[in-house]
Parts: structure tokens; sequence; C-alpha cells
């Protein structure tokens, strides 16, 4: 029996919109539009809630109190903060004091995580044991618990101010804080920090040179160490020819306490004392794990080649271990930064400490509060990625 | 702490339960208790005894309002939060009232979402100092770094009163109240600044109370009272009543231990506080004769400020010749009448 096949005219209509539904891209767009619509109702929603629920509850939003005076006063600033400047003012002394720990953290944890990686490789079994030990015990122990002890444990048992530990009358450490002397620059300082600059500029041009040179003739010039060396010797040598154009405050005690010089509380040290001490941990093994990722091979090369012993570790050891180093530790420096934000345990005046804690509690603004300190957060981290996903495009294999 | 910033980010996102105004009473009965905020563990005002019960000036208010609604003064539910998330734990509805040491300001009362009801303690500011310092005026504190609890007026009183007196000061903060005496004690700080009622209650559980000297500058107003959310009048018309019925009953000589008597009272104006005349708790949303509860459980504002800060506890606020004394015997504290 014959079957007549009596096309519809309906048909093939229904297989064009089954064809669009077949075809990848036109799917796609079509997904991503209902996907960005829905998005973008979620947000409306979550708008509009937020609104309402604000309004139901008689509380004030909006960014409008960013200019009132804060009133109250903060223990330690790195710019200059008094308790009539406004909260604007306090979410930078906030994010200043934050980025300070972050920095001299980061600093002290990549020395002392470098020198506890490279220990942890030592054939000494007693160095190797001994840093191994340190790197467990810290890195198993809570880093709130830590900073804890640090400050209880350690700086507030310090002397008083009266018995402070004395270095040079010039150092002082007491249960106040850590005083040291400030640098106060005098006329003529100016030539001498434009001779630092100076030099740092050219530092880096002689390195351009010097590879561009050494990529075209093969000859090396050491330009590391020569820039090194006129970075300190030149200013140096400007600044005693000028016949030292810097003054030293010294801190004295002066009624309760210590005034003049820079001082940071014992908040400040034991937060960076807990904070350098538990990163240094991770980036021992990070530093231990990229130099292990060199091939054997590798060093054997260099050794049949006879490149003298720091040539192998700066040339053939080191760009090949950083290429394993940097990401890890890059996301370790992003740790810093946002672990600091334990310092609210022991009161010291970081972002969250200062911001999200007491100018939320003082102006009742949660909202302004919590998405001004999420933005900084987020800029972070996406500063950081970006530096990093940059890197990691450098430092790719180049094959050849 | 993490919780705190969830909280804080729901809040922010609008996320939170819509906990509506006008409410407060249905859901506080129907959920059979009351959620009282108090703060951290402090003698005196919100203590906490080691089998889990809490007992103080502050608390007993919960205690009291609980009485009004269910008869029963032990319906609680204690939330202990510490004072820089009080507010927004408030406003989030985590709590239906707060009854902790907390003072009435202009900001405070108009910008986030909070009604103070009325004033059950006059205080002051004041400074707290080592006796072995020599210290004896808070003017010799210039350049001195002092101890104070970040979220409260204390911290702004601070500020104001060394700029006022041109002296220069670091203060040494934290919001944990435990944090910060223990780094006064281990002297971290000069002087430990507070509302002085605190600063008696701490330093009566100090290991040495005779060792710290109290400053004798007064250095703001703190008007302390309960707070509840704003827009539920209703709820905040029985919070406040509450208290002024505990106030009236002081004025009135009714006790604890004579209300049962009292019932029967002649006098009018007792028997309107104790519902056996008129209807003022209808107007309240509790039972008519409320104040009975209450009273037998808490007893009057004289009666509970003795049990707790009195000059006979070890926290030892004298009362007589003070604000906290009745307005019949030369304070301020004083109640609208029950009628
Ligand atoms: N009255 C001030 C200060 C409140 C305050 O500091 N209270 C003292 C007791 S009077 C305290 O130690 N609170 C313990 C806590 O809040 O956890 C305010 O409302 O800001």
């Amino acid at each position: 029996m014959a079957v007549i096949h009596n096309p519809d005219p309906s048909d093939s209509k229904q297989r064009g919109v089954t064809r669009l539904f077949y075809d990848a891209r036109i799917r796609s767009i079509f997904i991503q539009a209902i996907t960005l619509a829905l998005v973008l109702g979620f947000l409306g929603w979550l708008t509009l809630n937020t609104m309402t629920n604000l309004a139901a509850r008689n509380l004030s939003a909006g960014f409008d109190f960013l200019d009132v005076s804060a009133g109250f006063g903060i223990g330690f600033t790195l710019i200059p903060y008094q308790e009539s400047d406004t909260y604007l003012r306090v979410f930078f002394v906030g994010i200043m004091n934050t980025l300070l720990v972050a920095a001299v953290s980061i600093v002290l944890a990549t020395v002392f995580g470098l020198i506890v990686g490279l220990a942890r490789l030592s054939n000494n079994w007693i160095i190797a044991t001994l840093s191994r030990s340190y790197i467990e015990l810290i890195r198993n122990t809570p880093l709130l618990l830590q900073i804890i002890a640090w400050f209880f444990g350690v700086f507030v048992l310090l002397p008083r101010p009266r018995q402070s530990v004395e270095l040079g009358e010039a150092f002082f450490l007491n249960n106040r804080g850590f005083y040291m002397p400030a640098a106060v620059p005098e006329p003529g300082f100016g030539v001498v920090t434009a001779t630092f600059l100076a030099c740092i500029v050219g530092t880096i041009a002689l390195a351009i040179w010097a590879r561009r040179r050494r990529d075209r003739t093969g000859r090396h010039f050491p330009a590391f160490f020569t820039g090194f060396g006129a970075i300190i010797v030149l200013p140096l040598g400007v600044h005693l020819a000028l016949g030292s154009p810097l003054g030293w405050e010294l801190p004295e005690l002066k009624g309760l306490n210590f005034t003049g010089g820079v001082s940071v509380p014992p908040s400040f040290c034991a937060l960076i004392v807990a904070l350098s001490a538990y990163t240094s941990c991770f980036i021992a093994e990070i530093v231990r794990s990229g130099i292990q990722s060199v091939s054997k091979g590798q060093l054997e090369a260099a050794g049949a080649l006879n490149l003298p012993a720091n040539w192998t570790l700066r040339r053939v050891v080191l760009p090949q271990a950083l290429r394993v180093i940097i990401p890890p530790l890059i996301s370790q420096y992003l740790n810093v930064t946002k672990n600091s934000s334990l310092a609210i345990a022991i009161g010291f005046p970081d972002l969250v400490s200062v911001w999200m804690n007491t100018s939320l509690n003082q102006s009742g603004r949660a909202i302004p509060i919590v998405a001004m300190t999420m933005a900084f957060y987020c800029l972070v981290s996406i500063s950081v990625s970006l530096v990093m996903n940059y890197y990691n495009a450098r430092a790719q294999i180049k094959e050849r | 702490m993490r919780l705190r910033y969830i909280a804080h980010a729901a809040l922010a996102l609008g996320l939170a339960a819509p906990a509506f105004a006008q409410e407060t009473m249905e859901t506080v009965k129907e959920r059979g208790v009351l959620n009282c905020q108090v703060g951290l563990p402090t003698p005196g005002f919100y203590a906490l005894a080691e089998d889990g019960t809490w007992s103080g000036m502050d608390v007993d208010l919960c205690r009291a309002v609980s009485a009004a609604i269910f008869g029963d003064p032990d319906q609680v539910e204690y939330q202990s939060v510490t004072s820089a998330v009080r507010f927004t734990s408030l406003a989030n509805a985590e709590s239906d009232m707060l009854s902790r040491t907390t003072t009435w300001t202009a900001v405070r009362d108009t910008q986030l979402g909070l009604d103070f009801t009325t004033v059950n303690f006059y205080d002051g500011q004041g400074f707290l100092v080592p006796a072995d310092s020599g210290i004896t005026s808070a003017l010799e504190l210039d350049g001195g770094v002092i101890c104070v609890l970040t979220g409260t007026t204390t911290e702004l009183n601070l500020a104001d009163y060394f700029r006022a007196n041109g002296m220069s000061f670091t203060p040494v903060t934290n919001e944990n109240v435990n944090v910060l005496v223990e780094t006064y004690l281990g002297g971290g700080c000069d002087a430990y600044t507070n509302d002085k009622s605190g600063l008696a209650a701490r330093r009566s559980a100090f290991p040495d109370p005779n060792g710290h000297t109290l400053l004798p500058e007064t250095v703001s107003k703190e008007p302390l009272g309960p707070v509840v959310r704003q827009g539920d009048d209703a709820w905040a018309n029985l919070v406040r009543w509450v208290v002024f019925g505990i106030i009236n009953a002081e004025e009135l000589g009714v006790s604890s231990e004579n209300v049962d008597e009292m019932t029967s009272s002649a006098d009018p104006n007792i028997a309107r506080l104790l519902g056996s005349e008129g209807n003022i708790g209808e107007g309240l949303g509790v039972s008519p004769t409320f104040m009975v509860d209450v009273i037998k459980a808490v007893g009057n504002y004289g009666e509970i400020y003795e049990k707790h800060i009195g000059e006979n506890t070890p926290i030892g606020i004298p009362r007589e010749g003070t604000l906290n004394a009745l307005w019949t015997e030369g304070g301020i504290i004083y109640a609208p009448p029950f009628r």
C-alpha cells in the first residue's frame, strides 16, 4: 500500500522553528537572553525588596551620612584623622590600616617563608626537622587563636611605659606599643629623594638595555648588581655631601605615655607577628614545592655546561621554580589581606573593625557600609587576579 | 562573628524574613516566649549564673514584660550580644525588645528604626583608673591610652570630652567588654571608661576591686532604658507601661510582699494599678491584673534596685540623693499616672 505523503503546510513552518532551536548559535543567544533577563529581574526584585523592607523598618539608607562627622577616636591611623572628620575619612583610614597590615605582613611572611622553605630542603637533619615542625605547628593552629595568644600572651604583658624595654634610647617597647624615631626631612632632603628615584629609573633602563644587548650579542652585563649598588651608594653619597639633611625625632616619656616619634599599638604588633608567622608556613611550602618541581635533569644539564653555582640558581632553577611559585604565592598575599580582618578580635582599627563594626553601629547605615566594604575587598581580589593572569600569560613556557 | 556578618549581609540584601510592625505581641504570644536582648554578662544588670539563669536590673525588666503577657516571668529567651550589634539584632527582629543599659540618643531614636520607650536608670560616663597610678582627676588623663567599648555612646563622649578640654588620648577599642576589661587589668591602658554604673558593675567582679579608683568627673548624660523596634506602637506602649507600673508601685507602696493585700486597697490609684478597678490592661492587650503578676515576679522599682545594684550588693550604687531616687525623694524617677 502506497502511503501518499501529503505535506501539511504548517509542517514546514514547524520544522523552521525546530530548526531554529537546533541552531546552536541562535539557541545560545536565546538562552543568554533568558539568563540576562532572569539576573536583571532578580536584581530588580532585590532592590525593590530591600527598599520595601527598609521603609517598613524605618531604617535610613543612602550615602548621605558619609559627610557627617564620625565623632569617635581611632587608636591608630596611617593618614591624619581627628574625631571631627567624616565617616568617609574613617573608610579611608580603615582601608589604609588594612593595606598597611597586609603590606607589612606580606613582606615579613615572604622573607621568613623563603628562609623556612629553603631550610626545609636542607640536608641537615636538625634544620629540616625544625623547620618542618614549625610549619606543622603554626599551620595547624587556628589563626584567630594565634592572634589572641600573641596579644594577651605577649604584647599586653610587656612592661608598663615607665619600665619600657629600651634599645639605644631610640626604640621603646612597652604594653602601650612599639615606639621608634621618626624621620624629619630638612631642606635639601628633596635632592636625596630625587637621586634615589633617578637611580631606580636608571636601574630599570639599565636592565632593559642589558637584556637587549644580551639577546643581540650574547654578552652579559651585571645590571642587577650595578643598579642595586647605585641605588644604595649614590643617594647615600648625596645625603652625606649635603650634610645629612634628615633629622630624627625621638620618642620620649611625657606624662603617662611616650610622645613623639612613630608608634604602633600592641594590637598591630600581635596582628603582624601572627599573620606573618601563619602565612610564612604556607609560603615555605610553596617555595619548597616550587624548587622541587625543577627536574634534576635541569641541574645536571647546568652542571654539564659548567655553569657557576649562582648562575645555575639564577638562570636555571629560579625561572622555572618561580613559574610554579608565583601563582599560589599571590593567592597567599590575597589571603593575608582578607585574614587581616581578624584584627577586630584584638581591636586593631582595620577596615572591618572601624567601618563594618564601629561606623555601622554608630550610623546605622548597614547597606551602604556593607556594600562599600564588599566593593573594597572585591576590588583588591580583582586587581590581584588581573596581575596573576598577566603574569601567567607571560610566564607560560614558550614552546618553540 | 561570621554569623553576624551574614546577618548584616542579609539585612543589606533585604532578604531577612520581614517581621512586620504591629505584630510583635501576636508573634510573642504565638511563640510562647519573649526574645529579650541583653548584653554580655555584667554583674547587677544582666548577670549569668553558672546554672545558666539570668538575673539583674535589666533582666528583671524582661521578666516583668513576660509576666505581663504570660502571667509567668520565665517565658523569656535571653539573647546576649555585644553592644556593637545590639541595634542590628533588634532591627532584624532577632529580639522583641532590648533591655541592656542602652542610652537614649537622637540618632538612635530617629535613624536606626528603633523606639526608645522610657528611662529606667539615669547614668553618666566616668573613668576607672588603677589606684596606684596616683591619678585623681580625669583632667590628668592627657596623653593617656583609654580603653573603650566600640559602638557605644561612650566612645563618642570620650572623644568629645578630650576635645573640649584640649587634651589628647589614644583609644584602645574592642567590641567585647570582656576582652577590653582584660586589657585594662593587664595594664594595656591608663583608664577604662564606661557608664558609671557599668564601671561599678565590672569593678565588683575584679580580682581586687579596691585596687581601682573611680574618678569624680561625670562627663555625659546617659539615660538608659529599654528599646523596641519602631512602628509597633502597641508593643512600645506595653514595655513603657510595665516600667511605669513598676515605678508607680514603689511610689504607692506596693511591693512583692504586700501586693496580694493591696488588691483590695481602698486607694483608687492602687486599685487602678492592680486592675481591681478600671481597664488599663485591656488597652495594652494584656490581662487587667497584669501588674499584680509583674510585681509578684520582680517587685517594685525600689525592690529591683536594692536587690541588684543597691548599697547592700557587691555593685553598691547608692540611691539616696541621686537622680535615680523617686521624684518624691528628690530624684527624677517619675512615672505618669495609671488612669
Ligand atoms: N550606655 C552606653 C554604653 C553601654 C555599655 O557599654 N554598657 C556596659 C554596661 S553599663 C557594658 O559593659 N555592656 C556590656 C555589653 O554590652 O556587652 C550606650 O548605650 O552606648
